[in-house]
């Protein structure tokens, strides 16, 4: 079929059928792009506003210990929150794609309840949950704090003591990378958990008897059959998460505080507040490189 | 050395309320060719897989080579399988996929190396080792199967329809290599097929199973020859069925009137009647039973040769190169298939529609079924 020349006819056929989606993204991502990369290349008004004044300074900048430390940092955490999602939701999928058929939808179903609430507001909640008066500080100074109290009474030896004090003061999660990391894994594992689960269900499970039947235990069938043959999952689960961490914005701007911020803070931060155009457009566009390279690289692995 | 390479003791599978496999009990020699024979969903698989070790019995004993598996996982169990789908790694080439096993075993690479190019050889498969699965067809696919399994050198092979996905001709050519093989190697082959031609033709002994229980265990002539009950004469092979009533029983004999117009004489099975199957009951007078006879035991001729031949019409004359196929009335309307061999062309005589004919067959071709 495809090594067929296509008729002239057939060519207009797709190109008429693509149009509308064609012309949304050059209409709406391809010229908006390149107009940001114009941008890069400019300079910041005195009041704000772009200068034609062609330079790479702004991607010089890009490089100061200040900038490149909360790269670093923005590194870390996606990793991090691709990792875990990757821990939490391998095992999640392989689970709800062995269950009887009638169960699968159901548990799907309620993997993706939460989602149907806005990310804003279940952002928000995290928020309430980790704030040091929050619901998780309120357990931990009351009646965690109560139990060990009563067990000091109960049994006064030494024992108590760390614990008392550990839970005579609320915990320090709101504002710090952990608040960040969990609101982030908390928003990305379905996006694991979904491609994980299409490649488990692929995997025809007579491959994994074969490899019992071949006197493999059930480690080395995961390992030398399962895992290579459901890599493609494991590839496109991580990408999705860690994308959109890489990028993240909402998620540390509520849980980070002013002490944790990333790279898609500075960017707002850059357009909204210093209305240096030309500087966030240069960041926006190293962040797209790196994306875009380690994707390529992670794809290549995937394949062998 | 045990005596029987595997030992099925009351062994029965339930899947909820489903029955499986029903307190099957078989004992499978030491190098011999064994098939488990039925239609779709009797059992035969699932009892393949209680001895590979990929379900646990309800009920019973698995044995294998004189040990019992109790809940021994697969990859302890001196068995290996050649699957239906054959199931070969997609992500390994030929000779990574037959060095698998081998490689679990913890074998040194230099043996490994000569172990799987020696069963590649075996099942002329040579050069193919840096093939990937998809790049080879559906016969190669299954000789990859084959080596991947024997080359552990298992005591027992267990084979669930290897030959299904092959055309007709190279499933006869395979039937006839796997058996050489079989016989080469020395290994128990335990063979599931619904196809009672193919059992036939390879096997030692058969078990016919339906609904989950085995209904008889004999060699091909036996299972052929003496049906136990109306499924296994059914299932092997053509049969007519003429149903009827026992008119009178003497001396190893059964005079059955089918229809109260057709008077048939038939050996009675020796008593007791077999403990396989479901037949019961020992043809007493009155009793309902059913006489199978084979097409091509019958004989058609233009005059009755004795008194117990009986008159029939032909209905249809069907060619079919080796046989030409008779379906001929009785005059209870009953219609029975005869089989004649097509030697002698010019001189034998034909028998168009319409003829009036005489079926004629040896006492013995008929057999007394009692339900």
């Amino acid at each position: 079929m495809a090594a067929q020349p296509r008729s002239r006819r057939e060519t207009w056929r797709l190109l008429f059928l693509i149009s509308p989606s064609l012309f949304w993204l050059v209409v709406f991502f391809l010229i908006p792009l390149i107009v940001v990369l114009a941008i890069s290349f400019g300079q910041r008004g005195t009041y704000g506003g772009v200068r034609w004044d062609l330079t790479l300074e702004n991607y010089a900048r890009f490089f100061d210990p200040l900038y490149l430390r909360i790269f670093g940092r923005t590194l870390v955490i996606a990793l991090t929150t691709t990792v875990i999602c990757l821990l939490m939701g391998y095992p999640l999928a392989y689970f709800i794609a062995t269950r009887p058929p009638r169960w699968r939808n159901t548990l799907l179903v309620l993997l993706m309840i939460p989602f149907w609430t806005n990310f804003l507001i279940r952002t928000y909640a995290w928020l309430l949950l980790l704030r040091d008066q929050g619901f998780v500080n309120a357990f931990w100074t009351g009646p965690l704090h109560a139990v060990f109290a009563q067990l000091a009474l109960a049994v006064p030896l030494g024992i108590w003591e760390p614990f008392l004090q550990a839970t005579s003061a609320p915990l320090t999660l709101f504002g710090t990378d952990g608040a960040i990391i969990i609101g982030l894994v908390y928003g990305w594992l379905p996006d694991m958990v979904l491609p994980c689960y299409a490649a488990v269900d692929r995997l025809d499970y007579s491959l994994v008897e074969a490899a019992q039947d071949l006197y493999a235990n059930r480690l080395r069938s995961f390992l030398r059959v399962i895992l290579p043959l459901t890599l493609s999952g494991i590839v496109a689960g991580s990408i999705l998460v860690f994308i959109p961490s890489l990028g993240a914005y909402v998620t540390p701007d509520l849980l980070g505080g002013a002490k944790s911020i990333m790279i898609g803070n500075v960017i707002y931060s850059q357009f909204m507040s210093a209305r240096d155009y030309p500087f966030g457009s240069a960041i926006s566009f190293v962040l797209m490189a790196v994306m875009l390279v380690g994707t390529l690289i992670y794809f290549r692995l995937g394949r062998e | 050395m045990a005596k029987y390479a595997v030992e099925l003791k009351g062994v029965s599978k339930h899947f909820g309320p489903v029955v499986a496999v029903d307190t099957v009990s078989l004992s499978i020699g030491d190098g011999e060719f064994f098939s488990l024979l039925g239609p779709s969903g009797c059992g035969k698989t699932t009892t393949l897989r209680l001895i590979a070790g990929f379900e646990l019995p309800t009920e019973g004993d698995v044995y294998i080579d004189g040990q019992l598996q109790g809940e021994t996982p697969p990859y302890r169990r001196p068995v290996n399988t050649v699957f239906q789908n054959y199931a070969l790694f997609p992500h390994m080439t030929v000779f990574q996929n037959v060095a698998f096993g081998l490689e679990m075993q913890k074998v040194s690479k230099e043996e490994i190396r000569q172990r799987v190019l020696a069963a590649l050889e075996m099942v002329q498969l040579p050069g193919m080792e840096n093939r990937k699965p998809a790049q080879l067809s559906g016969g190669q696919q299954q000789r990859v199967a084959l080596a991947r399994a024997l080359v552990n050198h298992p005591k027992v092979l267990l084979l669930d329809e290897p030959l299904g996905a092959l055309d007709l001709k190279l499933r006869k050519a395979m039937q006839l290599e796997l058996k050489a093989l079989q016989h080469r190697v020395g290994i128990t082959f335990i063979y599931v097929t619904h196809d009672q031609e193919e059992a036939l033709t390879m096997s030692e002994r058969i078990a016919v199973m339906d609904r989950g229980q085995v209904l008889q265990v004999g060699t091909p002539e036996e299972i052929y020859e003496q049906p136990a009950d109306r499924f296994v004469a059914d299932f092997i092979g053509e049969t007519n069925f003429l149903e009827g009533q026992v008119q009178e029983r003497q001396a190893g004999e059964a005079e059955v009137v089918v229809d109260g117009v057709l008077t048939l004489y038939v050996p009675t099975p020796p008593l007791p009647p077999p403990t396989l199957g479901r037949m019961k009951g020992g043809a007493e007078t009155r009793q309902g039973v059913t006489v199978a006879i084979r097409p091509e035991k019958i004989s058609l001729h233009p005059q009755p040769p004795d008194q117990r031949a009986v008159p029939g019409v032909v209905q249809e004359v069907v060619y079919t190169g080796t046989d030409t196929r008779y379906l001929v009335q009785l005059t209870d309307r009953t219609i029975v298939t005869v089989r004649r061999q097509n030697v002698d062309l010019g001189t034998a005589v034909s028998f168009p529609m319409g003829a009036k004919v005489y079926l004629h067959w040896q006492p013995e071709s008929a057999r007394l079924l009692i339900e």
